[in-house]
């Protein structure tokens, strides 16, 4: 996964935004992917690195977290859903290729976004990014962003940045997926990549089939 | 034996690290050259496959099978080492048959997709199986697409292989949500004929499968693309007479004895 993602907290929740590309090599293996995948329901992950590791670890970690949840009750805690994603990453970091942020929300610690790099170490930060596309975008959101923003002025945000972040990055693009988690509960949206404005020098987006 | 830490075991893969530093060359796997694709149409899913099987250079089977059976409302293309292709469909297929009994149900292709990528996974990707998995179940038509290393991507249109350049370019070009049933079979062929046509690993002749909630038309062969000029008939039939005899000697059985045997009853105890 060549990949572009952006967890942040806001006020009142988090927003999590990721692009749509699966590279295998220079082939596009799936222009429309879906990297952001529930764990439980307040907490969600990006997914960035190897295809399968992601897969398999958001598949083991769903498996516990949803035993978990049944003795919890709703509300699991963002951290504790992170920190076994940590142990599944750490653990296995020989043979792993896996950065993955994992954000939610719960009503002890409201929003909050850690970041799992691929060695394994947590950051609890209000703003993470990650995959390749994000070291292009450290000047932009070093300017832009800013702390307890609201929900529109966070989504702008991480649009803008995700659209930059797919300009410059050859293995992200296709189009924008966003989660806003917050205590109301889970939303899903998407863009269109004809409907992305165009940065300086590239030309408009045509619509595509699909 | 390794600690339990969330469920991975990778002893072997260190074992496999060591032994390779210490000078062993790991097996090549052969791989079939092929083109397969899948796409969702209005009433299910319509899968397509290649016939030519490769082994080097050389076309080892002219029409075989790649389109497998994996349950009634089930099927998975496959693309990759034949013997991986044809030992992990016949695996997963016979699990979710054991499924069916236990749990009462027609088996969900997310059952299967799930089956496949936790094996295939467990094997860090040296099951060489790339799959076109496409079915009909209680939540309407599903089409996956499943890698080597046990990443999945669920999608409308998909194609794997070596061809599958070839035919995902007819995709991009034609297809469209909602086609109907001859619309998405001749799309279906047309990419198939794509890789038949422009890669050489890819061949023979075009076979699909439709699957609709109604059942299943698996269309063995739908076009012939290289049909041979001249068939051999078999037996063959020569006439009396064809070969001059040169030379004849005819020698009579004496002494032989035919005894009328009498069964004996094979043990079982």
């Amino acid at each position: 996964l060549g990949t572009s993602i952006i967890a942040l907290t806001f006020d009142g929740g988090v927003i999590l935004g990721a692009d749509s590309r699966t590279s295998t090599g220079n082939y596009i293996a799936n222009r429309a992917s879906d990297k952001i995948t529930p764990l439980c329901d307040n907490v969600y992950t990006l997914r960035s690195g190897s295809a399968s590791d992601t897969q398999a670890i958001a598949g083991y970690v769903q498996h516990f977290i949803a035993q978990h949840q049944a003795e919890e009750g709703d509300q699991v805690t963002v951290k504790t859903v992170a920190n076994l994603v940590k142990m599944m990453a750490y653990n296995n970091k020989d043979f792993m290729q896996a950065g993955l942020i994992v954000a939610g929300f719960d009503k002890h610690g409201g929003g909050q976004v850690y970041s799992i790099s691929l060695g394994g170490t947590v950051t609890a930060t209000p703003f993470a990014m990650s995959g390749s596309g994000s070291t292009y975008i450290n000047g932009f959101c070093d300017k832009y962003w800013r702390e307890n923003m609201s929900e529109q002025d966070a989504m702008e945000f991480i649009t803008r940045a995700l659209r930059y972040a797919m300009t410059w990055d050859a293995s992200s693009g296709g189009c924008i997926r966003t989660v806003t988690i917050t205590a109301a509960g889970v939303k899903r949206q998407f863009i269109q990549g004809s409907q992305i404005p165009p940065t300086y020098g590239e030309l408009p987006r045509q619509q595509v089939v699909a | 034996m390794g600690s339990n830490a969330g469920g991975f075991d990778f002893d072997l893969c260190k074992r496999n690290a060591m032994l390779e530093n210490k000078g062993m060359t790991l097996p090549k796997a052969w791989k079939t050259g092929t083109t397969i694709a899948g796409l969702i149409y209005k009433d299910g899913v319509v899968l397509g496959a290649d016939t030519r099987s490769t082994s080097g250079n050389t076309v080892a089977d002219k029409n075989c099978t790649k389109i497998h059976f994996i349950t009634s409302n089930i099927y998975a293309c496959g693309a990759g080492t034949a013997a991986d292709l044809e030992h992990v469909t016949e695996m997963v297929s016979g699990q979710l048959a054991l499924h069916r009994y236990a749990t009462g149900r027609q088996a969900r292709v997310i059952t299967a997709m799930t089956m496949f990528k936790q094996h295939l996974f467990k094997y860090q990707g040296h099951v060489g199986a790339a799959l076109v998995l496409g079915g009909y179940d209680l939540n309407g038509p599903h089409l996956f697409t499943i890698y080597p290393h046990g990443s999945t991507d669920s999608l409308p249109f998909a194609t794997m292989g070596s061809g599958s350049v070839n035919a995902m370019a007819m995709f991009e070009a034609y297809y469209k949500d909602d086609l109907d049933r001859p619309e998405a079979m001749a799309l279906v062929a047309r990419a198939i004929r794509s890789g038949v046509m422009n890669d050489l690993g890819s061949g023979s002749n075009v076979d699909l499968c439709v699957i609709t909630k109604d059942g299943v038309d698996y269309l063995r062969n739908y076009e012939y693309l290289q049909a041979k000029t001249y068939t051999r008939q078999f037996p063959v039939k020569y006439p009396p007479g064809t070969a001059t005899i040169v030379k004849q000697r005819v020698l009579s059985l004496k002494g032989v004895e035919v005894i009328e045997g009498v069964a004996e009853e094979m043990d079982v105890s």
